[in-house]
């Protein structure tokens, strides 16, 4: 009955015949070859970036010369000009010197803390709920809004600055690297266990390694906020002890109208925050987690 | 059950006697197994065998000492199972239990320098005898990110063999693979353990996995794990599995498996079950 109407429009596949071959080795073809070096050259991420930097500064020059007003908006060559000065004179060197000492200082500091604090979350729900209150608490508080702050109860000296830079970086690493704790894979984690890891051991050699992506990024978030909070501290309040940094070159050569020399210190600013991430954070993300495969490439 | 083996003059490695393992969540408590007992001999390649739900992965992570029983205890050569130790050394199906930033070699080495067994160098000297056995000395300096599945199992067994555990405890090792794989793992596992003779619990879902790779088979049921059977397999190679005496013996663990022990009435052959716990259903006082 209806099954047989069925069947006849029901298509099936045509039978054929069946066949064996034998496979000759490849001897001429290639299993991998080399690419021809434009390809490269096109993914080769370097490359990429400074085609976009030399662009930017192309239309910055353009646009300053139609704009025409030294004042306002100097050109990227006069900018160069000025930091080429400000190099050679040797007083830039001297105040990026000043800043990115104070810097390192502050970072290290709030770095010790951020890991001191995941230990503790780590180790105890008590400690996870603090460090959880805390960053919500602490993490949305610009740390330039604490200035006075310090200033009250540090003075005018390196001491207030290091407590602001403690708190930008703090919360940013602490809250990356718990983050990146608790995101390794329960495997892992009994692997871990399963040879006799234990404590600091098993943290060391298990969870940090692990949790390396998030702990790095954790880091370069860090570190930005580090670097601008400390160059706003410094417009803020200037010198310490009769040294200024970066962000009081700025400041001063904006009340003596150089606009020139303010460009070369925030291009410089820039520039250091470019060899920063490009020399130290990229070594390190090729060192280690794209070398092991935990991040892409 | 014909249960009576008299193994007065061979006293077993691993006990595992009366064990229930419960589940905490925040709402309820779930019971994983009830009251399981199995021996494990010296040499032996016990498979414990179930469908979704009857425990035995739980079982084996407290065997590995990571779940502590409710009820009952776990012996290893006459001493209470306390935690977890490098004389139970699990291969887990997962593949991520290969740490990344080590390279194959590293690997192997890893618990035998963490657990201070052995020293660098000895430790080196013994990664590569394994890595020779499951054929990957051309790989030692590699990172387990650009190997396949089945090489990233094998680096999990060569490490887990270095390390010359009591217990070797496999955790549904091939599960993750595909098929041909899979086949080729359970040939090289058995030819290792021809090799080394070490003492295995594998923990499968697939019969015709269970009679290849194991000498004794512990069935359990599910909603809670209970032991229904012990059997032993024949020594099934790969190449046997058209025959009508391996048929029948999957026929025959099929029967026991999804035919309810006693209680429901048995209209033919029940078909496997979702693997959802219906977790109210069996709450013991």
């Amino acid at each position: 009955m209806s099954t047989h109407s069925l069947s006849a429009t029901r298509p099936v596949p045509p039978l054929r015949a069946e066949y064996e071959r034998e496979l000759a080795p490849l001897s001429h073809v290639q299993p991998a070859r080399a690419l021809p070096w434009h390809t490269r050259l096109r993914t080769h991420a370097g490359a990429r970036q400074a085609l976009i930097l030399i662009a930017l500064a192309a239309l910055w020059e353009a646009a300053a010369r139609w704009q025409h007003n030294d004042l306002l908006w100097p050109t990227f060559t006069a900018t160069l000009r000025a930091l080429a000065e400000g190099l050679g004179s040797g007083e830039l060197l001297v105040k990026a010197a000043v800043s990115l000492r104070t810097l390192l200082e502050g970072y290290a500091l709030g770095v010790l803390a951020a890991f001191a604090f995941t230990a503790l979350a780590t180790a105890s729900r008590w400690g996870r709920d603090l460090l959880g209150t805390l960053t919500a608490m602490f993490n949305p508080l610009p740390a330039i809004a604490l200035l006075p702050l310090a200033l009250l109860w540090f003075g005018l000296g390196q001491a207030s600055l290091l407590f602001v830079l403690v708190h930008a970086v703090l919360w940013a690493v602490a809250l990356n690297t718990l983050a990146g704790f608790q995101s390794v894979p329960d495997t892992l984690r009994m692997a871990g266990r399963n040879y006799g890891l234990t404590g600091v051991r098993f943290v060391v050699q298990i969870l940090l390694p692990a949790a390396l992506p998030s702990v790095l990024s954790g880091l370069k978030i860090g570190w930005a906020f580090a670097w601008r909070t400390l160059i706003a501290a410094e417009l803020v309040f200037g010198a310490t002890s009769g040294q200024g940094g970066l962000g009081w070159y700025i400041y001063q050569n904006r009340n003596e109208l150089y606009t020139d020399r303010v460009f070369a210190g925030l291009v410089l600013v820039i520039l250091i925050g470019l060899a920063v991430e490009g020399l130290v954070f990229q070594t390190l993300e090729r060192l280690t987690v794209r070398r092991w495969g935990q991040q892409r490439g | 059950m014909s249960e009576i083996e008299n193994h007065a003059h061979h006293r077993p490695l691993l006990q595992v006697d009366g064990v229930s393992l419960v589940y905490r969540t925040a709402v309820q408590e779930v019971r994983a197994t009830h009251q399981v007992s199995f021996d494990v001999h010296e040499a032996d390649r016990f498979v414990l065998l179930g469908a979704s739900g009857c425990g035995k992965s739980s079982l084996l992570k407290a065997i590995a000492g990571f779940i502590p029983p409710t009820e009952g205890e776990i012996r290893l050569e006459g001493r209470a199972v306390q935690g977890p130790g490098p004389d139970r050394i699990v291969v887990f199906q997962e593949f991520d239990q290969l740490p990344p930033w080590k390279t194959v070699r590293e690997n192997v080495m890893f618990p035998l320098l963490a657990s201070g067994q052995l020293g660098r160098r000895e430790a080196r000297e013994r990664a590569e005898v394994y890595l020779e056995k499951v054929g990957l000395s051309r790989f030692a300096d590699a990172h387990p990110h650009t190997l396949s599945g089945g090489m990233k199992q094998r680096v999990a067994i060569a490490r887990a063999l270095a390390m010359q555990p009591r217990v070797l405890l496999m955790d549904e090792p091939f599960a993750a693979l595909d098929a041909l794989t899979r086949r080729r793992m359970q040939e090289e596992l058995l030819a290792l353990w021809d090799d080394v003779r070490f003492t295995l619990v594998f923990v499968t879902h697939s019969i015709e996995e269970a009679l290849v790779v194991g000498n004794r088979i512990g069935l359990l049921s599910p909603h809670p794990g209970r032991v229904r059977a012990e059997l032993n397999s024949q020594g099934w190679s790969l190449d046997r599995q058209g025959e009508a005496g391996f048929q029948a013996a999957v026929q025959r663990i099929h029967r026991l498996l999804f035919e309810d022990a006693g209680t429901a009435p048995s209209g033919g052959v029940t078909p496997v079950r979702a693997p959802v716990i219906p977790l109210q259903e069996r709450r013991h006082a």
